[in-house]
């Protein structure tokens, strides 16, 4: 690993003028950050410590029945809050289908919101990326790319987003709340990331020094709770990236859909919201059709980048198991689990 | 630049003194505390051989800046015996048959008792196989180690009963 001074400053002004330095980096959990500088495929000169910032650890109900959670809540600190979790059920789901216990034990809500992708060719530092290395050329176009993007992607980058989080918030109207150095501001999680184009390097909306403080979800996203999952489908039971996932929210009176949430995961270098899919639904009756029409529009442009057009078929058939599952009503319990070879109760008791 | 920053490690505070921000708190218990229970395997956050308690969650340390953690309370497995009565965990991973080789074991102690502390597993297998994914057994003692954490556990919370009956 590259040396680097290490900063660890008091106040959120002090950071963000520490961290708007060339050459620096924030540090949280430092999961994701750490094992990039051990591959040397981050070099920052200088992390920039935000661990003892003080008051952004809380999670706090608006006074318009809105949640605002602190950019240093502990992903399982906010997956096991109990308020939390019953009014935003897929999102928690989705927290607690990332990773390991011991990582969300440690990792962070702004630095889920910031990692980076897993594509295999962005960590290989002898392979060329041109997201790690601008105008290198990207070897994941001719590589192993059967897990890379079939939305949104670029020549420049087929890579994907690799959080779980961001799926269920993007679904929810979810915003982010940023300190920099003008101040402060909010962005829409939907607008945060990035596609590709001719700058895959550039991958979200964040200028030097700028620090996400806080994210918040509106008063109206706790109206899903009643039917609302988060599906994931992953090459193994636990601990693995998805290959696919989708998030599904609706809202349903007298068998009705009044209104319908959908975002996809790991198809695109962002959390994927597929709008034209919610406007389908709504107003309709929540059937196997209804739901497969829906899942037809939400991939309509959708393009294999590679070895990878099962992602497409595979990515319809999780939207209507998220769907599906979803209207059958939220479980009692969260977080379901993937049911695993060994389970001993038959069928998918806990849930996939 | 110098980084002085204390732990306390085992219920013993300890001051240090390191020279390089580097240092990850897996390298600092094994290679300067000489607590050498802690094992490096992947080094990377994907195994689990690094877990540790660090205030009294589990955590790879591997994937820590020790000078991040400065002020932190650790357990490592050096701490969980009293003496040589042996912890819960312990006693149940050696009833259970839950390791071959032992090099991922204390990872798995350590993660056990973190799990058990975090109380969301309860007695399903099922949940604590998901709960425990985050520890690889390259020996495939995975059966054996789930069995020892479902006694562990409840052998814990009788003894919990007990305590507050």
């Amino acid at each position: 690993m590259k040396s680097f001074d290490y900063v660890r400053p008091a106040t959120v002004s002090d950071a963000v003028k520490a961290a708007a330095e060339p050459g620096a980096a924030y540090l949280a959990a430092g999961t994701n950050l750490l094992d990039l500088m051990k591959g040397g495929v981050t070099r920052p000169d200088r992390l920039v410590d935000v661990t003892r910032l003080p008051g952004l650890d809380r999670i706090e109900t608006l006074p318009d029945g809105g949640i605002r959670i602190g950019a240093l809540v502990r992903n399982s600190d906010l997956a096991h809050d109990p308020g939390f979790a019953k009014s935003y059920p897929a999102v928690a789901e989705a927290l607690l289908s990332g990773a390991s216990a011991q990582l969300r034990n440690a990792a962070t809500v702004g630095g889920n919101l910031l990692q980076r992708t897993r594509c295999g060719y962005f960590y290989d530092t002898a392979s060329a990326c041109n997201k790690r290395e601008p105008g290198t050329g990207c070897d994941a176009r001719e590589g192993e790319n059967r897990l890379h993007a079939v939305l949104g992607w670029s020549d420049a980058c087929i890579a994907t987003h690799p959080s779980d989080f961001c799926v269920p918030l993007v679904a929810l109207d979810a915003v982010v709340e940023i300190e920099g150095r003008t101040g402060r501001r909010e962005v829409a999680l939907q607008a945060l990331h990035r596609l590709p184009g001719d700058t895959p390097e550039r991958e979200n909306v964040l200028e030097p020094g700028d620090l996400i403080v806080a994210l918040r979800l509106p008063a109206g996203a706790s109206a899903f709770s009643a039917h609302a999952r988060y599906v994931k489908v992953r090459e193994r039971t636990s601990y693995a990236f998805a290959v696919v996932s989708a998030a599904a929210a609706l809202r349903i009176e007298r068998g009705t859909i009044r209104e319908a949430r959908l975002a996809l995961g790991g198809v695109a270098a962002k959390p994927w919201r597929c709008r034209a899919a919610e406007e389908m639904l709504a107003g309709k009756g929540a059937t196997r059709d209804a739901f497969a029409g829906a899942a037809t529009a939400a991939l309509a442009d959708a393009k294999p980048s590679g070895d990878n057009q099962f992602k497409i078929e595979l990515a319809r058939r999780i939207l209507v198991r998220a769907l599906t599952l979803a209207a059958a009503g939220t479980p009692r319990r969260i977080p379901a689990l993937p049911a695993s070879p060994f389970s001993s109760a038959s069928g998918a008791l806990h849930v996939l | 630049m110098n980084f002085a920053i204390s732990l306390t490690v085992n219920g013993v505070r300890r001051d240090i003194e390191l020279d390089d921000p580097r240092v990850t708190l897996l390298d600092l218990l094994r290679e300067r505390l000489d607590l050498t229970g802690t094992k490096k395997g992947c080094d990377r956050g994907q195994c689990g051989a690094c877990t540790v308690l660090v205030d009294g969650r589990r955590i790879n340390s591997c994937m820590a800046l020790a000078v991040s953690h400065d002020g932190a309370d650790v357990l490592t497995i050096e701490g969980v015996a009293r003496g040589d009565q042996l912890h819960p965990v312990q006693a149940a991973f050696i009833a259970h048959d839950g390791m071959q080789c032992g090099f991922c074991t204390p990872g798995q102690i350590m993660s056990a008792i973190g799990l058990i502390h975090e109380g969301q597993a309860g007695d399903d297998p099922e949940r604590i196989r998901e709960g425990m994914s985050g520890n690889l057994c390259r020996c495939g003692a995975y059966a054996g180690i789930t069995e020892a954490v479902l006694d562990a556990q409840q052998s814990l919370a009788k003894a919990n009963e007990r305590r507050s009956a």
